[in-house]
């Protein structure tokens, strides 16, 4: 205000009678190109690129312009000023506020809680899932149990490979008990098979977005080929080798198609019903915390894949097939479903 | 005036969101629009399918050269997957909040909230490329795959796919399916310099003055307006400015036309802002004469 008092003084004696927007520009324009030669060398380099001073400086500085903005919006009619102003506030806020974490510890953050808690808060369609997929089994082992056709209308020709009602039981034995199957290429089988997993994880994943309903065919069918395949095996008297066949890998493999299923449906559901939330909130909500999960879930994919590719043709021993399996599954649980310290939560909630 | 002023909100269908900073003030960030965005996402594309290709042939070289081709198969393998998954991920996890194509078409990643971006929103919004683009990439392939062997469920699938390609255009934000379900936005960064003060750098003793009814005659809507021309300083622009205000407030031609259009600026713009100082604020000329 003084400031104003004493520009219509100094008018009265007949200096320039500077509108406010001189005036304005005058005391503060220093500050202004202070803060856009240290925002503009964040942008170019990065915070590093600062000294120890214009670090200290910088809040201060965005703060300040932040409220000659405010101020030159409400008492200038300077365009240019105001302009100027709106773009230099909003590269100072991207600089300190857009800048993630050290990816040290975002990963520290991930692996500490983000993904766990991700995982726990799926709890509920992670077991409705679960039951979709035991559901498929059931139906696809009770359908081939019934009428051996139903095989060929489930199971895909490629897919099957030669594992089909009309093959030998020495044929079967050889598919679960060989180790030069995919001859000496198992590290590349395992990235094949990784890589695979992940994409139909993340399109199962994007699909639920859909309301969930392309979710659940994708879960009940991937549980229909597992019964089909089930029934096969055990109508030979292999049912045992099988579930071992499959479980060193599976049991990790199997959890986290089931969690992909669950985090789409979480999302279909928050679209679907957002409940009190608003619905694009409640999509928001829903989307960020199954978006963590899925990362997890590409990560146990990547065990699976190692665990499918190397394990399964190294280890032939049925027990010990079992015994990688629950204890993959077993080491999942503890570490997805064991409590955890609630300050953790109170991190995420707020 | 009310329904003037409703027309000039509605009019540009303006790509302008407020935008709160958690100290409060609004930022009023404009927003990519769609066709810029596109062009992003092709420059992304172009540079992602040049790598691959680069990168294979590169790989593929490597592989025939040394005896075991095994870990080049492996390292082309998890390269596709993170090239195809992670570049936009990654990047815009990354401190600038943008792809290069992005980068190149001054566009950038925010919340919408206002907060950080965290890497969770980044996630979710490319996630969803996988039924936006992919999706209906691969029913196309399918397509070309069958010969039309049936055309019709194609064309189903190819139109339902196509609701989430478009999403974008049916919505005022712009916003992808992925941005929606991310909590994101892409707005435009800009880069301004501060103009020259246009009333300062005038010798104040040589200065026309203007009599009131001369100043009444404009609002801020026509000042800024003359701001626009004078910043731009095109003399025929200039000319025609002039002229009109002459004939409007009935002063005589002097020959110097920016020089009186600098000193009227300098006179309406000291007029309009005593009016603001004491809560009058005239926002165009058809705000009635009540200000004087």
């Amino acid at each position: 205000m003084s400031a104003l008092v004493e520009g219509t003084a100094v008018e009265g004696i007949g200096a320039p009678p500077l509108v406010n927007a001189s005036r304005f520009r005058a005391a503060h324009e220093a500050e202004w190109e202070r803060l856009e030669q240290l925002v503009t060398r964040m942008e170019k380099r990065s915070v590093r690129a600062l000294s120890e001073e214009d670090i200290l400086a910088l809040p201060l500085l965005y703060r300040s312009a932040l409220s000659s903005l405010s101020v030159a919006r409400e008492t200038s009619l300077d365009r240019a000023l105001v302009a100027y102003l709106e773009q230099l506030c909003t590269r100072a806020y991207f600089q300190l506020y857009g800048v993630s974490d050290s990816a040290w510890r975002q990963a520290r953050q991930f692996f500490g809680r983000g993904w766990p808690l991700a995982i726990q808060s799926l709890w509920r369609e992670t077991l409705v899932c679960l039951a979709l997929s035991i559901a498929g089994v059931l139906a696809g082992y009770w359908l081939v149990a019934a009428d051996p056709s139903w095989y060929y209308a489930i199971i895909p020709d490629a897919m099957a490979g030669g594992r089909d009602p009309a093959a030998s039981i020495d044929t079967l034995r050889a598919t679960i008990y060989t180790d030069d199957q995919k001859g000496g290429m198992l590290a590349t089988f395992a990235a094949y098979l990784f890589t695979h997993n992940s994409q139909v994880a993340i399109f199962a994943f994007a699909l639920g977005f859909a309301f969930t309903v392309p979710t659940v065919l994708l879960l009940v069918y991937n549980g229909l080929t597992l019964g089909a395949m089930l029934c096969l095996f055990a109508q030979k008297g292999l049912g045992f080798g099988f579930v071992g066949w499959l479980s060193i890998h599976g049991s990790t493999e199997l959890f986290a198609i089931v969690l992909a299923g669950a985090a789409g449906m979480k999302i279909g559901t928050a679209v679907a019903f957002p409940g009190r939330q608003a619905r694009t909130e409640a999509a928001v909500t829903a989307g960020r915390s199954a978006a963590i999960a899925m990362a997890g879930v590409v990560l146990m994919l990547m065990v699976a894949g190692l665990l499918e590719g190397i394990g399964r043709q190294t280890v032939q021993d049925d027990l010990s097939r079992y015994g990688i399996g629950l204890a993959a599954l077993a080491g999942w649980l503890s570490y997805y479903y064991l409590p955890r310290r609630r300050e953790g939560q109170d991190v995420r909630a707020a | 005036m009310f329904g003037r002023r409703r027309k000039a909100a509605q009019a540009p269908a303006s790509l302008r969101r407020s935008f709160v900073t958690p100290e409060g003030v609004d930022l009023r960030l404009e927003l990519g629009s769609a066709g810029t965005r596109a062009a992003a996402f092709l420059v992304d594309a172009m540079i992602i399918i040049g790598v691959l290709i680069a990168g294979s042939i590169l790989i593929g070289l490597l592989g025939l050269a040394s005896a075991k081709a095994e870990p080049f198969m492996i390292l082309w393998l998890i390269g596709a997957f993170l090239l195809r998954n992670g570049w936009f991920t990654l990047f815009e996890m990354g401190g600038r909040g943008a792809t290069p194509g992005k980068r190149l078409l001054g566009l950038r990643v925010i919340a919408r909230d206002g907060g950080r971006l965290t890497g969770g929103a980044v996630i979710a919004r490319n996630a969803l490329r996988e039924i936006e683009l992919f999706l209906p990439l691969s029913f196309l392939g399918m397509q070309a795959a069958q010969e039309a062997a049936d055309g019709f469920l194609t064309l189903f699938a190819l139109s339902w796919t196509g609701i989430f390609l478009f999403f974008p255009l049916f919505n005022r934000d712009r916003l992808r399916v992925g941005d929606l379900l991310g909590g994101t936005w892409v707005v435009n960064t800009v880069r301004a310099t501060l103009g020259a003060d246009l009333v300062a750098d005038r010798v104040p003793q040589q200065r026309r003055t203007f009599s009131d009814a001369a100043l009444n005659l404009y609002g801020i809507y026509e000042l800024q307006t003359l701001e626009d021309v004078l910043r731009k300083g095109q003399d025929d622009a200039i000319a025609t400015v002039a002229a009109s205000i002459r004939r409007k407030a009935g002063i005589a031609d002097d020959g110097d036309d920016a020089g009186f259009l600098f000193d009227y600026y300098a006179a309406l713009c000291a007029r309009l802002e005593r009016g603001m100082l004491v809560g009058r604020r005239k926002e165009s000329k058809f705000a009635g004469a009540a200000n004087h």
